[in-house]
């Protein structure tokens, strides 16, 4: 095939002219004009092409990109929905992007979009033309209409197989250099060392193990985790062989106020016999010792007591009541897994039908039970909060694994009760240190989003459960969180399909291993650009030093229309009416801040 | 004075509905001639219009005293315990007696006093005038003119007296005409589009029987859309359902069709006649049926459209299941939705809505006039109007103008305040929420277009409160010339000059009038546009309501930068002032105290403590901080 063996010729040229240099184009981010390695000679689509599929020559699981690519490129146009016009131009697949160069004459932009970020295709052939369908992770739906039948075939066997690559040193943060960032910059995050020092400043109870330095202990852990200061390094390893994937308990958040504190664990593996280990109880007895005499403590399980039960045939179970004394068991049953992701799907379904009758929308939003998760998520974790706050009691969340709705109730107790959590910064932690490093999966949990065929083995939105909760703080709290629905919706983008690293692999060693740090760019130091932050600041932030304690009833809680109808409804109003407030807002700020400068400009005497 | 007995009691509790925690505030319950008042502990006070009463229940004596259950018509419930039965019957049968009155001359607007002489009362009544507001429309004018017919009330008693007609339309016409009409509310100009030359007429339904035709209606009707130079074909919108015995699902699925198709803005000829065809046979069978339906034949020039929207006792009932189901404790989220869907309140909405913008697209794409009716045409036709016009018209969306809006096609056209208010003791079946669902048609074009409203949300709350509240003379009485007979100019006060004196607290600081992008709104009706209007069916429940509010804290912003922006202005004109006679070191002495007075915004820096700049009324929507007590997790 032509068309291959002349996108062939190309790579090995540019890989040649940049193999020392970083990418020239900065790729998502960059202009094609202002690109320095434009040469009048090769246009710039050419240039982007070979700038897509650079690198330490690339291969797919030993197969090259290009192998993978069946045509260079077609004439298309593109529908990207209400409000925005059709787009035509030069449609061409690369090995992370489909890109679409707008004729000669047209000024528009280059439209690119990242393969990663397509959740699935569909594709019809009519005539000589064909008509393919792209569902995005994001929740946008594009069409585009393309020339000739074989080329839309083409392309779209392209796309299915690019989108679906599962090798992770292969994926686009490993050669996304964008300008002005440098790699290894924001990676000096390391929540666990940098929240201790918090809670060293706070209580002296608490000591930074590094029993987990190579991840032998448990390998869904960080390297360094915060442990009760009475127990030692042995006794924690064996009370890691006590819970599932030796996720043994640790403090997810000290509350200074009450000095209690949130922890997290998976479940105890007590199985048919009821097992105990001393170990694990000793910690757990070292956790109300070391917060003050008398305190009890409470353990959240996310489980109904009857699944709590039931986990014990299959070697989990739950903590005994004799075995922990001072400790009592909570159950809040609360979705997870498939069901949540069969939830989210069927609200995006309901989503995205414009001409049901109401009484056909307001059944299939009670139906698809999506603000029931919200509601289970908020109270749960407002419980969890209400224990620390109003009863000066420690708490211990944990469901099965300890990956999933745990997260999710340790994370957004910490968000009503901890005002640093509700910063731009204190957020962005919050979700580096309880998701990313806390071991959620994200690659196994966002690998599809709602509008994939195939089946779901371990896909679930608890993630996107997180922020919807955040978004519904923000809601009934619209003051208190420095950050805006911006962030939010960035977060969710990025977790399903993302030219940073932030996101890939499922835990801390799994990242250490595709040297994720060294070699890809963190979503922090994307987001925290300067010219990001208006996107993602809440103007109207000013910080509450008090706990936020939402109401979670059925009237107080609101469908995400930003991110479940983003693509459906004409942005514009809303949008226009957020740029006043900003604009409100820096207008005080102006006013205020000319007021000295008038008083210095008076005649001195 | 005669019903009270009991007019002070001590050690009452006051439960909140929605809270779990078992804390009840006590404090002390007062009776007097006008309210009810609770006092707390705290000294808060919680003020109960006698008016605003609905309902009153005393339920079963508990240990703790006997619970008195208090529903209004604002939507707050109040659930009291007494401790002693006797003085908790007292009240209760007070309440009875004080919420039902029986002559329009007990009611508080009577003896309402704001401390107002006679003259500002009397200005305070001319503040809206409507024959201004018709010659801003561009009326009379050649086509268009004020008619007499009705001067003295003889033609239509509910009509104003001030009534505009095509000018080619003779008296003999509107009288034929009047009496064509069901209580003889033959057509005439609500609302007048200058640009397009187009009409906006009202109407209560035709009188016909199988086969009766009356002239003078034909004639009147070709002279409305004669008076439109532009498109001799005009529309009448029969806002009722089709056929109230065929399923809903048809009529939904019709008005969605076509409405999309006037919205592909291409009016295929072929299609419409096919559609007139459909429409024929209908008619037929309406006809029938032995409904009042202009027939067809007999009106050229004329297309018919039907848009449903239910009478005011499905309305009712509708509403009242959407109560029932929100004020269950510990509802649950699919409670709440299935609830919702059931009570089919947003969907009567969206059939407001949709009627209204069928009204807009009419005039502003065909550029047809529109007649709008119902059956009597003072319950839908009034929504339709009023919302089309509003669409039309962004002077309806200031707050001047969503008065005179009221007053004209609501007060002067004769909606029936007093009956679908229940002011009176009368019949609970003319009881219905017609002008609620006005107010929250507005609200969901205030959530869809946040910058085209000059009001906020609480405008629209503190009208509803006073359309039951009787403490103002303007929604009293049923019709003009009701009013005019209960001399309500003379003996009570306007509710408008008290909301514009007030106006601060009801400006919407996004309001951007300058984007003329947004004259005619067209809003967006798909399904999942309707939201459930929390701060109106639980303006009263605290606990539901977020803790901050948005508006306030920009409203300060914005007054803060004007004030600044002022102070700056003052401060430089000073300087200029100065500098020109600048002699000596005393002036700038001067200078330098006047410029430095601690300006007093800035003092009060922007803390969110004081957010309680615009409490409205005593519904607090806005604490900081929150309890958990008040939620049940």
């Amino acid at each position: 095939m032509p068309a291959t063996q002349s996108l062939k010729k190309r790579k090995i040229v540019s890989a040649s002219c940049d193999s020392g240099t970083s990418c020239p184009a900065g790729v998502a981010s960059c202009p094609a004009s202002s690109c320095p390695f434009r040469s009048p000679r090769s246009p710039r689509l050419k240039l982007l092409e070979s700038a897509l599929l650079l690198g330490p020559r690339p291969t797919a699981g030993g197969m090259e990109f290009s192998e993978l690519i069946r045509t260079g490129r077609a004439q298309a146009e593109l529908l990207r929905g209400p409000g925005a016009p059709p787009l035509r131009g030069t449609l061409c697949v690369t090995g992370h992007h489909l890109l679409l160069s707008p004729g000669p004459q047209a000024t528009s932009d280059l439209w690119l979009l990242l393969l990663r970020s397509v959740d699935s295709i569909e594709k019809r052939v009519a005539g000589d033309s064909g008509t393919i369908t792209l569902r995005c992770k994001d929740l946008r739906v594009l069409q585009l209409d393309i020339e000739g039948v074989e080329a839309t075939l083409d392309i779209a066997r392209s796309i299915e197989a690019l989108s679906s690559l599962e090798s992770v040193i292969t994926s686009f943060p490993f050669f996304y250099r964008p300008k002005g960032l440098r790699l290894g910059d924001a990676w000096h995050f390391h929540p666990p060392e940098h929240y201790y020092k918090r809670v060293a400043r706070e209580t002296n109870a608490w000591r930074l193990s590094e029993v987990n330095e190579d991840f032998s202990v448990c390998p869904s852990y960080p390297r360094a985790v915060i442990v009760p200061r009475a127990v030692d390094d042995d006794a924690l390893a064996r009370s890691a062989r006590f819970r599932q994937g030796g996720r043994f308990p640790v403090l997810s958040y000290h509350h200074a106020p009450s000095g209690t504190v949130l922890l997290r664990s998976s479940q105890p593996l007590t199985g048919p016999q009821k097992r105990r280990c001393a170990e694990d109880e000793e910690l757990l007895r070292a956790v109300l010792a070391g917060a003050r005499p008398g305190a009890r403590g409470f353990i959240v399980d996310t489980r109904s007591a009857q699944a709590a039960k039931q986990a014990r045939m299959t070697g989990g179970g739950t903590e005994a009541k004799a075995a922990y004394p001072g400790w009592k068991r909570l159950h809040r049953p609360m979705e997870r897994g498939r069901p949540l992701q069969e939830s989210f799907v069927r609200l995006v379904e309901a989503c995205g039908d414009l001409e049901q009758s109401m009484d056909r929308w307001l059944s299939r939003l009670e139906g698809c039970r999506w603000l029931a998760h919200v509601k289970e998520a908020l109270s749960t974790a407002c419980l969890a909060a209400q224990g620390m706050e109003r009863e000066g009691a420690c708490i211990l969340v944990h469901g099965a694994e300890g990956t999933d709705s745990t997260l999710l109730v340790t994370s957004l107790a910490q968000l009503i009760l901890d005002p640093l959590s509700r910063t731009m910064t204190g957020f962005q932690e919050l979700v580096e240190r309880e998701w990313i490093q806390a071991g959620h999966p994200f690659q196994l949990r966002c690998a599809h989003s709602a509008f994939s065929h195939a089946r779901p083995k371990h896909e679930a939105p608890t993630f996107l459960l997180f922020l919807d909760c955040v978004w519904q703080l923000g809601r009934q709290f619209p003051l208190s969180l420095e950050f805006g629905e911006g962030l939010l919706l960035a977060l969710f983008e990025h977790a399903y399909a993302s030219p940073f690293g932030t996101f890939l692999c499922n835990s801390e060693k799994e990242r250490c291993l595709c040297e994720v740090r060294t070699r890809t760019h963190s979503l922090w130091s994307g987001l925290n650009q300067p010219k990001e932050q208006r996107k993602l600041r809440n103007p109207l932030y000013v910080l509450n030093p008090l706990a936020i304690w939402p109401s979670v009833e059925p009237q107080s809680l609101r469908l995400w229309q930003g991110l479940f109808l983003r693509w459906t409804r004409p942005p514009e109003p809303s949008e226009a009416a957020w740029e006043k407030v900003w604009q409100i807002v820096t207008d005080k700020e102006k006013t205020e801040g000319s007021q000295p400068t008038v008083s210095a400009s008076e005649p001195q005497p | 004075m005669e019903h009270i007995r009991t007019t002070k009691v001590e050690q009452v509790k006051l439960l909140d509905r929605f809270s779990t925690s078992n804390k009840a505030l006590t404090g002390t319950l007062y009776l007097t001639a006008t309210h009810l008042l609770f006092i707390d502990s705290h000294q808060k006070e919680t003020w109960i219009l006698h008016h605003h009463i609905a309902s009153v229940e005393k339920l079963a004596l508990t240990t703790s005293g006997c619970p008195l259950v208090i529903q209004c018509k604002n939507f707050r419930i109040v659930h009291f315990i007494v401790p002693r039965e006797r003085d908790c019957h007292d009240i209760y049968n007070s309440l009875l007696q004080l919420s039902k009155q029986a002559k329009y001359e007990d009611l508080y607007a009577f003896s309402y006093n704001p401390k107002q002489n006679d003259s500002e009362r009397l200005r305070g009544w001319q503040l809206i005038d409507l024959a201004e507001e018709y010659k801003r429309m561009g009326v009379p004018n050649s086509n268009w003119q004020l008619s007499d017919a009705n001067r003295e009330y003889k033609i239509c008693e509910t009509y104003p007296r001030e009534l505009y007609v095509p000018r080619i339309a003779s008296k003999p016409i509107i009288v034929g005409s009047s009496k064509f009409r069901s209580k003889g509310r033959f057509p005439v100009l609500s609302y007048y589009h200058r640009e397009k030359e187009a009409a906006v007429c009202r109407c209560s339904q035709p009188l016909s029987g199988f086969s009766a035709r009356c002239l003078e209606d034909e004639h009147l009707l070709q002279a409305i859309s004669k008076a439109n130079p532009v498109n001799r074909y005009m529309y009448v919108m029969d806002t009722r359902p089709k056929h109230r015995m065929q399923s809903w699902w048809a009529t939904q699925k019709d008005i969605g069709r076509i409405i999309v198709r006037i919205s592909s803005k291409i009016w295929n000829d072929e299609k419409i006649r096919e559609s007139h065809e459909q429409k024929r046979l209908n008619a037929m069978a309406n006809r029938a049926a032995g409904k009042g339906y202009e027939n067809e034949d007999n009106y050229s020039n004329i297309r018919f459209q039907f848009v449903g929207i239910e009478n005011i006792h499905v309305m009712r009932s509708s509403l009242q299941k959407l109560l029932e189901v929100n004020g269950t404790k510990g509802l649950s989220v699919n409670d709440f939705y299935s609830g919702l869907e059931s009570s089919g309140w947003l969907r009567h909405i969206k059939a407001v809505m949709d009627a209204a913008i069928f009204l807009t697209k009419a005039i502003m794409i065909e550029n047809a006039s529109v007649l709008v009716h119902c059956s009597d045409g003072w319950d839908r036709t009034s929504q339709v109007c009023s919302l089309g016009s509003l669409l039309l018209d962004s002077f309806y969306r200031t707050i001047r103008g969503f008065m005179v809006l009221i007053e004209k096609d609501w007060i002067s056209f004769g909606h029936k305040f007093s009956e679908r208010c229940g002011h009176l003791d009368s019949d609970p079946k003319e009881v219905s929420p017609v002008f609620t669902q006005f107010l929250e048609c507005v609200w969901h074009l205030t959530e869809q277009f946040p910058q085209a409203f000059e009001f906020n949300e609480a405008f629209l709350l503190q009208i509803h409160e006073h359309i039951y509240s009787c403490q103002f003379g303007n929604f009293l009485g049923n019709c003009q010339k009701e009013r005019e007979e209960l001399k309500l100019k003379e003996k009570t006060y306007s509710l408008w000059p008290f909301l514009l004196d007030d106006q601060k607290k009801y400006l919407n600081p996004l309001y951007s009038p300058k984007s003329q992008a947004v004259a005619v709104l067209e809003p967006n009706t798909v399904s999942f546009n309707f939201k459930f209007w929390r701060n109106m069916y639980h303006q009263f429940d605290r606990t539901l309501h977020p803790r901050q509010s948005v508006f306030n804290i920009i409203m300060n912003m914005n007054e803060q930068n004007k004030q600044l922006e002022n102070d700056i202005k003052d401060l430089e004109s000073k300087i200029k002032q100065h500098k020109n006679k600048q002699t000596d070191g005393v002036l700038t002495k001067e200078l330098l105290h006047s410029v430095r007075p601690e300006s007093p915004t800035l003092k009060t820096s922007l803390c969110f403590k004081e957010q309680t700049l615009l409490p409205v009324n005593d519904a607090l929507r806005t604490i900081e901080g929150s309890n958990p007590a008040d939620n049940r997790y």
